[in-house]
Order: C-alpha cells, then structure tokens, then sequence
C-alpha cells in the first residue's frame, strides 16, 4: 500500500494514502478534538468544527477530519489561530448543554470531559449565557436512555444506525436551536423500529445514549 | 407536537390519497419536495400515515421524511383547524409584546405553535411580518390582519367567535 510521511507537532508519521489529518493523529498518539467524525465514514461532515489544525503553507487553519494528508506535510495541532477557533466553538456548545458531570453516567469517559481538558477550558466556562433546551428524556428502551438535553448534534448515532446496519430509526429533526437528534415522529425508542444493537450509544461521544446499565461500553 | 389525530376511517382515506399522488412521480428520493407539497395540498397537512407512504414509496427510513418536514415551515404537522390564527413576530411586532400575544393565544386555545385544538376549531401558527408593521402586535385572524393585538384582545376575538357559534347553533336548532 502507498503511504505518505508527514510530520505532525514535530513528530515524524508515516500513515496511508488518502488519510486524513485527523485519523492519522490520533493513531499516533497525538490528540485533536473532534466529535462529529468517524473512522468508518467516507466523508466526514465536518459540522463540530472543533479539529482545527495549521498546516505549514496555509493561510487559514483547516478541519483536520477534511484535509487530507499529503508527502512532507507539516501540521500544527497547537497554533493559536487553530485553538482559538477551536475554543470559541467548544464554549458555543457549552452554552446550551447543562454539564452536570457530578450525576452523570458518562463521567470519565465522556469526550465533551476530554476536549474541555485538552483546550484548557473550564467545563462551566461563563464566556457565553446559558441557553438549556430542557427536552424530556427518553427512558423507553429497555437496553438505554436517552437525554437529547446532553446531546451534541454530532450526528455519530444517526449514521451508524442507518450505514452500518441498515435501519434508519434515527434522524435529525427540526431547524435551529430546535433541532434536535430523534425517531420517527419522535417516537418512543421503545415504540420505534429500533432493534436495540447499541451501535449508537457506542458511538455517542457524550452522555446523551448510555446503556442502562450503567456501563459506558456494551457487555 | 406531532399528535395523532386522525381516526381509523380518516386513516385509511389518508393513505388512499396520498398514494394518488404517487402516481405522477418517479421513485427517486428527489422527489420528496414536491411529493410533500402535493400531499399537504391535498390534505391540509401531513400526517404520520402518509408520511409512512412516502416513505415506503420512494423507499426510505421515515425519520427522512419526518426531518425534511420538520425542517421547512411550509409544512404542517397538524390538520388545519376551521379558524387559523397567525401570531406575527417580525420585527415590529416582536418589539411591540408578540411574543406575550403568542402566549395569550397559547394558553387561551391550550395548544402550542404549529398545533391545532382537538375540536379542530382553531389553528395556531407564528408568521414573520406581514407588512403591517404599524398596527403591532398583529394577529391574522382567517387571513385578516387584526391589529393591537394584547391579550384582552385575544379575550375578545374568541369571545366574538363564541358569539358566533351560539347565533349558528340557535339557527340550526331554531
Ligand atoms: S440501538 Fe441500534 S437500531 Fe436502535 S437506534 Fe441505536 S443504532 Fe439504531
Ligand atoms: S445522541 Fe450522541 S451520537 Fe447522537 S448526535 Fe447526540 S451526541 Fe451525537
Ligand atoms: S471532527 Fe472535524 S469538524 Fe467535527
């Protein structure tokens, strides 16, 4: 197979032709805030806007979930124009979730924990006020719950129950500070076509899909 | 916000003239636009059953459906009721309490926006402008634009519908 060696914070890498920036760093070991994309996807939808990355000869920082990798490249996951733009997006979404890690089952495991600590932003970040959607939760499935409250609009859950299994129970519905992720009519999970695999509260980056039983990971 | 409200027997006529519709259209996920805007043409809105139609018919998850339907304004999830009210919250209106009238409406009719009373007596929906900005906060009361609409007014309308069906009923019984 072809690959292609760059260089990303210093660090020499050598990863596939066609990669992206964002894959090809985090097998490395170096870390990039995202949560919309996913391995799997052909093309990543980019709409977290939170992998920002510099790359030496580029005017304007880049979606690393986006770019594709290319011979000699040099990345920057630390520049500050990357970061602050990273940062201004992560305290946007902030805003309009409710952050109440202490009761939340997620806690540890939870991406929205990880990205805070990575930006170096306090997860109760006041920079911008506090919008909550206060939607009811759903409880309905008997393999997980669903608070769409916690939910970050990646859209992880909705691909992989159509792409990878073929169902489609999940979807976006709504426009704007409305939208939300949901069934059919917004259905009950318990009422819905939902097979219960799990696929989508293992992808969930967040605590909106958990498992009930309290594990973060399918037994 | 997306109640069922149809019967068995408006169940089944839902679905007949929805697949009427199919008959001018090709299979192709496309299509769902003007499908949808046919079918609410036909029916006033779009219910879950023919929603479920549209689906099978062009072969996708209904959840696609639902989201394409939730996303425009065009579309109404509900039927429409004999009385539509429009709340207006443009600008001037918004300035001007529409927001307190849209609550008065609310809380008078007992429904949300987008919805309509169980009786099917009244529709209650927002608009944006209706360019008659100066008689804010504007109501369109059955597509006549009512202005300084406060919440005694919102009283007042409801109370000339009541009027209204009283004079019919006497009328009709008399
Ligand atoms: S559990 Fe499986 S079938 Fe059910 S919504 Fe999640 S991915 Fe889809
Ligand atoms: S439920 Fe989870 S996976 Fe699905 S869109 Fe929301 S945050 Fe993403
Ligand atoms: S992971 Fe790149 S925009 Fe979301």
């Amino acid at each position: 197979m072809k690959t292609v060696s760059l260089t990303i914070d210093g660090k020499k890498i050598e990863t596939r032709h066609g990669e992206k920036i964002l894959w090809a760093a985090l097998e490395n070991g170096i870390y990039i805030p995202n949560l919309c994309g996913l391995r799997d996807e052909a093309e990543s939808v980019a709409s977290c806007r939170l992998c920002f990355v510099e790359v030496v000869g580029k005017e304007q920082a880049v979606t690393a979930c986006t770019e594709m990798v290319t011979e000699g490249m040099v990345v920057n996951t630390r520049g500050a124009e990357a970061l602050r733009m990273a940062r201004s997006g992560f305290e946007l979404l902030l805003s309009s979730l409710p952050m109440d890690c202490a009761h939340c089952v997620k806690s540890g495991s939870c991406e929205l924990q990880k990205i805070a600590h990575h930006l170096n932003i306090k997860l109760k970040s006041k920079r911008f006020r506090k919008l909550l959607r206060e939607l009811p939760i759903d409880d309905s499935s008997s393999l997980f719950t669903y608070d769409p409250n916690k939910c970050v609009l990646c859209g992880r859950c909705v691909w992989v129950c159509r792409e990878r299994l073929g169902v489609g129970v999940l979807g976006f519905a709504n426009r704007g500070f409305q939208r939300v992720v949901t069934t059919f009519a917004g259905e009950p999970f318990g009422e819905s076509k939902c097979q219960e695999c799990g696929d989508c509260v293992s992808v969930c980056p967040t605590g909106a899909l958990t498992f009930k039983n309290g594990k973060t990971e399918e037994e | 916000m997306n109640k069922k409200v149809s019967t068995t027997e408006e169940q089944v006529k839902i679905r007949q003239e929805t697949k009427q519709i199919f008959k001018r259209f090709g299979k192709k996920r496309g299509n769902l636009m003007p499908i949808l805007q046919k079918v609410q043409g036909k029916l006033g809105y779009l219910p879950q059953e023919a929603m479920l139609e549209i689906a099978d018919f062009l072969e996708i998850p209904g959840i696609d459906v639902y989201s394409v339907i939730t996303f425009y304004n065009q579309f109404r999830l509900n039927p429409p009721g004999r009385h539509s009210i429009r709340v207006c919250l443009g600008t001037a209106c918004h300035m001007k309490g529409g927001y307190i009238t849209l609550d008065a409406w609310k809380r008078r009719l007992d429904i949300d926006r987008g919805e309509t009373t169980p009786d099917r007596e009244f529709d209650l929906d927002s608009v944006a402008c209706v360019g008659c900005c100066v008689m804010a906060p504007v109501t369109v009361v059955d597509g006549k634009p009512q202005g300084k609409v406060e919440p005694t007014k919102v009283d007042g309308l409801l109370l000339a519908f009541e009027h209204e069906q009283e004079k019919k009923s006497k009328n009709e019984n008399g």
